[in-house]
C-alpha cells in the first residue's frame, strides 16, 4: 500500500487499524444512543463521522475517548482496550469548550504541554500566530469562536495517533475554516487517524478519505468518498440529504 | 489555475485531470519538479491519500516520475505529453458527438454548426 511517506522517514505501519469495534452499544435507559456498531478504521486515514441530530455521534466519540462506558460489545484502540494507555494516544475536541475561562493561551499550551507528553509547543505557537491569536490574551475575552480555534489547536498540536473532532468547525468563520481543514491536512502524521463528527459535510467532504453515517445508533454507511461518489453519482453531501430527509 | 471539483464525480478522478491538463498546458513545465504530495494537497484542500493515489497513476502513466531522494518530476518526453493530449482531446470530443446525439442532430448538421461557429470567432 502507498503511503504519504514523501520526506517522511517514520515506518508507517499500515496493516494494523486504529480503531475496531464488534457489537458497540450504549443504552441509557429505554433509550438505544449506539446499537451494534461493527466497524474497523484504518491508520493514515481522515474519517467523517456523519448523521443528524441525535444519531449517536458524540455517544460513539466518548465511548472511545472512555468518557462512557459500553453497555454490550468490545471497542479496541490500536489494539488495547480503552483505558490510561489509549488516552495517551487519543486527541480529543469536545463538542463544548472546557478551557478555564481565567487563563490565557500561554498558560493553556503550558497546561497541555505538562499534561500530555506528545504535545508540541512549537507546532501550537505556529498555529496560534498563523490565526493571529495573542498567547496574552486570557479566554475570557475571547469569542466563541476564537476559543474554538485556540482548542482545535491545543488537541492538533498533539502527535496522536487517533483525533476525534466533535463538531470542530461549527462556530468559526469561513476563512478559518479554511485554515483549519489546511491543518488538519498539513498535520496529521501518517500513522493517526482523524475522525471528524459534522453535518458540515460540503466543507469537509474533499479531505474526508472515508466517511461513516450513523442513523438512530445504527450504522448505516462506511465507505470511502470517492466509492459513493462513483456509485452514486452524487456528493456525500448530496446523499446525506437524500438518505437523512426529514 | 485553480482547482475545482465538481460534487457529483469521485474526486480522485478529478484532480487526474486536472494534473494532466496541468502538464498539457505547461503549467507544469516538462521535466520541472513538482511539489510534495502534502504541499499539493494542502494546495487543492483535499485529502492527502487522495493525491497521493492520483500521482501514483501519473506515475503509472509515466508522466510523472521519481527520483528516489530528490523528489517528483514532470516527464521531460514530450511524446507522452502529446500522447495524453490527444487522448484527452478524443474523449472531448467523444462526448461532444454523443451529447449532440442525444440532441437529435445529424453529423452533416454537427459539421455546418462547427463551421459556422469557427466562423464567428474569426
Amino acid at each position: 500500500m502507498d503511503t504519504i511517506a514523501d520526506n517522511d522517514k517514520r515506518v508507517v505501519p499500515t496493516t494494523e487499524n486504529i480503531l475496531e469495534c464488534v457489537g458497540l452499544s450504549k443504552y441509557f435507559g429505554a433509550k438505544h444512543a449506539l446499537e451494534d456498531i461493527t466497524l474497523k478504521l484504518p491508520r493514515g486515514k481522515i474519517i467523517g463521522l456523519l448523521g443528524p441530530n441525535g444519531s449517536g455521534k458524540s455517544t460513539f466519540i466518548k465511548l472511545i475517548e472512555g468518557l462512557l462506558t459500553p453497555t454490550k460489545g468490545n471497542l479496541l484502540i490500536a489494539g488495547n482496550p480503552v483505558g490510561v494507555e489509549t488516552k495517551k494516544i487519543v486527541a480529543y475536541l469536545p463538542e463544548r469548550t472546557y478551557l478555564n475561562n481565567w487563563m490565557n493561551v500561554e498558560q493553556m499550551v503550558d497546561f497541555f504541554a505538562d499534561f500530555y507528553e506528545n504535545f508540541s509547543k512549537e507546532k501550537a505557537y505556529h498555529m496560534l500566530q498563523r490565526l493571529q491569536i495573542n498567547p496574552s490574551d486570557r479566554l475570557k475575552t475571547m469569542s466563541k469562536g476564537t476559543k474554538e480555534k485556540v482548542q482545535l489547536i491545543l488537541v492538533m498540536s498533539r502527535e496522536a495517533d487517533l483525533y476525534l473532532l466533535d463538531e470542530p468547525i461549527g462556530g468559526v468563520d469561513p476563512a478559518a475554516r479554511d485554515y483549519i481543514l489546511n491543518t488538519i491536512i498539513t498535520n496529521y502524521n501518517p500513522k493517526g487517524t482523524i475522525l471528524i463528527s459534522t453535518h458540515l459535510i460540503t466543507d469537509i467532504e474533499q479531505v474526508l478519505d472515508e466517511a461513516v453515517m450513523i442513523q438512530q445508533g445504527k450504522l448505516m454507511i462506511h465507505k470511502s468518498v470517492d466509492e459513493i461518489r462513483a456509485e452514486e453519482g452524487k456528493s456525500v453531501d448530496a446523499l446525506f440529504r437524500e438518505v437523512f430527509r426529514c | 489555475m485553480l482547482w475545482n471539483f465538481k460534487t457529483d464525480r469521485p474526486i480522485y478522478t478529478q484532480l487526474l485531470e486536472q494534473i494532466q491538463m496541468r502538464i498539457i498546458s505547461g503549467v507544469y513545465p516538462p521535466g520541472s519538479q513538482l511539489l510534495s504530495v502534502r504541499e499539493l494537497a494542502a494546495e487543492a484542500a483535499v485529502n492527502p491519500n487522495t493525491m497521493q493515489r492520483a500521482l501514483a497513476e501519473l506515475e503509472r502513466m509515466e508522466l510523472v516520475y521519481t527520483k528516489r531522494t530528490a523528489g517528483r518530476f514532470i516527464t521531460g518526453d514530450m511524446e507522452k505529453i502529446e500522447e495524453c493530449k490527444n487522448s484527452l482531446v478524443i474523449a472531448q470530443v467523444e462526448e461532444f458527438c454523443e451529447r449532440m446525439k442525444q440532441f437529435g442532430l445529424t453529423e452533416e448538421e454537427v459539421e455546418l454548426l462547427l463551421k459556422k461557429q469557427f466562423e464567428v470567432k474569426k
